[in-house]
């Protein structure tokens, strides 16, 4: 276990895991840095003595003008990385299966869709018909399986503690497995560039018991504000989920924006806008400079699905 | 008719404008660095009148001198790193003082990391290695000139219509926001429609024409023109890795040009490549440009391994340990820097089989590299080692290097960069390999060869004070970075929250100010180099009791090169011929010489294509068409135009050459002890050493 002291006040990186994934990217991390150090401690040793042994104004080893090649040491400088990259290869071949982000942790995962936007997340439950902006609330120790798209440009989920970070894309999918395996509070956030607030597209990722996951819900639920593509428009202008609250009309309430969610196949309605044959204009597009939340619609959910997900 | 003559140029689109319509420090900033560049043409235009340096400048920028070139290609390096540090030491301070509040605006910080990055790699790096390999390698191979040099006064143009471009976007309009990798769809029209992104695609896609140009030309140079007997297994290896870095260019460089001009298709004729909608893919250019960006890598520290692999054996005296391993590792990182370009993209979705099998080609490359390391340590083990100031730049790239691919090994785990991609570890890691890798290769090689080039070697002094301020600037302000990183903190984040992130922040902004002090420290070298040259002069050119064939010859180096060409047969020809003690010995035969004249081919196509560039970007459409056709004209004209040729005749090539053998010969060198006195005027000694 290397940790440096610099590093221990640190509560919301995989250095401090709460969640499996996390924890064995922590140990591989040890396990990698310590097998290469047998490739270059040598070097890092080697340098300083030869430069004193070997220093022109007062020597202590031979002059050797011409010692150019050695076959037991050629195999050595060779075989010995070699021979590390092997080792390393072998466990970083088995260790990038085992944590794949698309293999699904359990039978039946607690499945999230995600939406990326200018600058915030929609995290939708369709089991619990709810959807949270900015805020995403697991139970503990139960398997999840988050589907993400954004409908803007690309962008890059990361929940460190946890698990890592996936890209998502308009008009594609991409999937990112988890457990959150203790009760606890970790960060979310963006790692993409996507413009001037980027830095603030940050959430909050609460793990905790299954009472306390319904409650929340069962509170969500009580949310005066439906996710139609009405509110999905405005939710879609460039700004943080704080700044969007006004234009939706609840501009005093304190905590994340909850919405119900009347449709439960509203996330392949966003995928499907990039499917149809339209091209996309300033107005419609969000992340312009020029889009305009009342020109914005949605196409119906594609009865099938048109790109491979 | 305002808008035929000028496009989308408005008076509002001058920088300065904007400073006075809105003052504050943040405009400041960026009135004052546009400013610069006026102030600074001015202060160019009225510096060369008053020193009538006109004549000599024709002379230079008409030249197809290899060596001239080279050295037009390192002074346009050193103007654009001054403006890279400055950028980066901006960053850095802003990034210290971010939790409260900083002093740039969000806009313009990310201009800030995507012109440092885009410059940084094209616009500094690629210039001074092409400068150096330029300058060095026709001299090492024993050749007079390249295979094409009017091509390579072309591919000169080509950058410099690049750098214009980039320049010009300081003082009208704005740069890109979207980081020096530009990806859509934040680079594409529909999010992006300003100008930024139109001068970030065209600065790079038209120098990277220019790249590709190089590399052709110095392939052929290599294959074709190198000195009787000097096969491919006596090249000296800053050949081998210019040769690894020319193969590079012309497989690396077209993908970088095809997804430029997609983008281009997408941003002006509403093409579809990468765009969200109508089956336009975005993983497609970022496939695209790390085809070009991952071999771009390899392109950048390949001639610097070349550098460090010339040094060592020059400064230990002793032959370079295992030769056949270091052409071997050297083509099998050309070779493998191809397949390694997904590791960019870990992130991106893709199955797991196609991640962990590009996460162990990655693997696969840190054994040829540190191979290297451990061949120029073993060829110091044995030597008599001089700590001049390209042996410290040496000292810290073994230390510092090792550092980084360390680092590297650590992000070429798929399971890893989950988590470490885009954070500032991934940041610190390549400026661990840039700056001690590259930098210092290119700077101890300016130390190296400054004296071929200009007859006098720089201050000692100054310079290991500058190597010195180099390695600590780098440490303390990229070595911090891994900690923030592994913290998860983000790259190009113009602000954050975490009050944790401070103290590190703080460490690395004062770091930076070194970086900035290491730079100007590089600019006195030069400044009191120049200014003491007659007693740092080396006419004799062996300043170093150089090995390779670039020291058999006077400093600096005549147009020429080489009065009577070389005949190789060995490794080391000169270190065989000086052992021999007949290396200077008389010459019977000596014949004219022709040399290409001077030509206005490549300034005359450098300022069409900045023309036509800057055009595009503004949509002025007359001056697009008008450039690009006076392009054709120009190419059709000089394909026309009968080739001159300079004859210098025999007799004279016969008195120079003679006069400096003669004095060589009966001129006492000095031994390696008095190597950095004035006493050394660039003849060495035969230095038989007492055996310990």
């Amino acid at each position: 276990m290397i940790d440096l002291p610099i590093l221990l006040a640190v509560a919301d990186s995989f250095l401090h895991p709460i969640g499996p994934v996390a924890e064995e990217q922590l140990k591989h991390l040890n396990f990698v840095m310590l097998i290469t150090l047998i490739a270059i401690i040598p070097p890092l040793v080697a340098t300083p003595v030869i430069l004193w042994r070997f220093r022109r104004k007062k020597p202590t080893g031979t002059y050797r003008p011409n010692w150019d090649s050695n076959p037991i040491l050629e195999s050595l400088m060779w075989g010995v990385p070699l021979i590390v990259v092997i080792l390393m290869g072998i466990s970083l071949w088995k260790i990038t299966f085992r944590l794949d982000p698309y293999r699904e942790l359990s039978d039946a995962p607690l499945k999230i869709k995600v939406i990326g936007l200018d600058w915030k997340w929609i995290f939708i439950y369709p089991d619990e018909k709810v959807a949270l902006v900015d805020e995403l609330i697991v139970p503990e120790g139960r398997a999840v399986e988050m589907i993400l798209t954004t409908d803007t440009v690309m962008q890059s989920l990361r929940i460190s503690a946890v698990v890592g970070q996936i890209y998502a894309m308009p008009a594609m999918t991409t999937k990112l497995n988890f457990i959150a395996a203790e009760e606890g509070e970790a960060r979310g956030m963006n790692t993409q560039f996507t413009g001037e607030g980027f830095w603030k597209q940050k959430f909050p990722v609460y793990s905790v018991t299954d009472e306390q996951y319904n409650k929340r819900m069962e509170e969500a639920r009580k949310s005066s504000l439906s996710l139609t593509p009405e509110t999905y428009a405005i939710l879609a202008v460039q700004g943080t989920s704080e700044e969007a609250k006004k234009p939706l009309g609840i501009a005093d309430q304190v905590g994340p924006i909850t919405l119900l969610l009347p449709e439960v196949n509203f996330f392949e309605r966003v995928l499907a806008r990039y499917w149809a044959n339209e091209p996309m204009t300033p107005e419609t597009q969000p992340g312009s400079p020029d889009y305009d939340p009342t020109k914005s619609t949605l196409p119906p959910a594609p009865s099938e699905p048109m790109m491979k997900m | 008719m305002e808008e035929l003559l000028f496009g989308k140029l408005t008076w509002d689109s001058v920088i300065i404008v904007q400073e006075i319509e809105d003052p504050n420090l943040n405009t400041f900033i960026t009135a004052g660095a546009a400013a610069m560049i006026p102030i600074g043409g001015v202060m160019i235009v009225a510096l060369l009148w008053w020193l009538k340096w006109w004549k000599p400048l024709i002379s230079w920028v008409t030249s197809v001198d290899h060596k001239r070139i080279g050295v037009m290609y390192i002074i346009f390096a050193v103007i654009m790193l001054f403006r890279g540090v400055v950028e980066g030491t901006l960053m850095r301070l802003h990034q210290a003082t971010a939790i409260d509040g900083g002093f740039l605006s969000a806009d313009h910080f990310n201009q800030l990391f995507t012109t440092h990055g885009t410059n940084m790699i094209f616009f500094v790096a690629m210039p001074f290695l092409i400068g150096l390999i330029n300058i060095a390698v026709p001299l090492q191979i024993g050749a007079r000139d390249v295979a094409f040099p009017k091509l390579n006064q072309i591919s000169l143009g080509l950058t410099g219509a690049g750098g214009f471009l980039i320049m010009i976007s300081l003082l009208i309009g704005e740069y890109a926001t979207g980081g020096w990798t530009g990806y859509p769809s934040y680079n594409g029209k529909l999010v992006n429609p300003g100008v930024g992104p139109d001068y970030w695609l065209l600065s790079i896609g038209l120098s990277g024409i220019g790249s590709t140009l190089t590399g052709v030309n110095f392939a052929v140079t290599i294959y074709k023109m190198r000195a009787k007997g000097m096969t491919f297994m006596r090249m000296p290896l800053f050949t081998w890795t210019a040769l690894a870095t020319s193969i590079l260019l012309i497989f690396a460089m077209p993908p970088l040009t095809a997804c430029c001009a997609m983008l281009g298709l997408d941003r002006y004729l509403d093409f579809h490549f990468f765009t969200n909608d109508m089956g336009g893919n975005l993983m497609n250019f970022i496939n695209l440009f790390w085809m070009f960006g991952h071999p771009e890598v390899y392109i950048l520290i390949l001639p610097a391994f070349g550098v460090m692999s010339e040094i060592a054996p020059t400064f230990a005296a002793k032959r370079l340990y295992g030769y056949k391993g270091l052409v071997a590792a050297t083509m099998c990182i050309a070779v493998l820097s191809f397949m390694v370009w997904l590791h960019h993209f870990f992130t991106m979705g893709q199955s797991t089989t196609v991640n962990a099998a590009f996460g162990i080609a990655t693997l696969l490359i840190a054994i040829p590299t540190g191979v290297k390391v451990y061949d120029w340590l073993a060829t110091l083990w044995g030597g008599r080692i001089r700590f001049t100031t390209p042996m410290i730049y040496l000292c810290g790239f073994f230390i510092l290097f090792v550092l980084g691919g360390f680092s590297g090994v650590v992000l070429a785990n798929p399971t890893l960069d989950y988590q470490l991609h885009n954070s500032l570890f991934l940041v610190a890691h390549f400026h661990n390999v840039i700056l001690p890798g590259t930098l210092f290769g290119i700077l101890a090689a300016i130390h190296y060869w400054f004296p071929k080039m200009f007859g006098f070697r720089l201050m000692e002094s100054w310079g290991r004070l500058t190597a010195g301020c180099w390695i600590f600037g780098f440490s303390v302000t990229f070595l911090p970075l891994y900690s923030l990183g592994l913290k998860g903190m983000t790259r190009r984040t113009v602000d954050y929250t975490d009050p944790s992130y401070v103290p590190l922040m703080i460490v690395s902004g004062v770091g930076s100010l070194f970086l900035s002090l290491a730079f100007l420290f590089l600019l006195v070298t030069f400044w009191r180099s120049i200014v003491n040259r007659k007693k740092l002069a080396v006419p004799f050119g062996d300043p170093w009791d150089g090995r390779t064939l670039e020291w058999w010859t006077p400093s600096p180096a005549p147009e020429y090169n080489f009065a009577v060409l070389p005949e190789v047969h060995s490794l080391d020809a000169f270190t065989a011929a000086k052992e021999a003690g007949t290396a200077y010995d008389p010459v019977e035969k000596y014949e004219d010489i022709e040399m290409p004249s001077n030509t206005y081919y490549g300034l005359i196509i450098g300022i069409l294509v900045s023309a036509f560039g800057f055009g595009l970007v503004w949509y002025i459409w007359w001056m697009v068409i008008a450039s690009f056709l006076g392009c054709i004209g120009t190419m059709i004209a000089y394909a026309f135009l009968p080739q001159r040729e300079n004859i210098i005749p025999a007799e004279e090539v016969r008195r120079i050459d003679e006069a400096w053998r003669r004095e060589a010969r009966e001129t006492q060198g000095i031994t390696r002890d008095e190597e950095s006195n004035e006493t050394n005027k660039g003849l060495a000694r035969p230095d038989i050493l007492p055996s310990v």
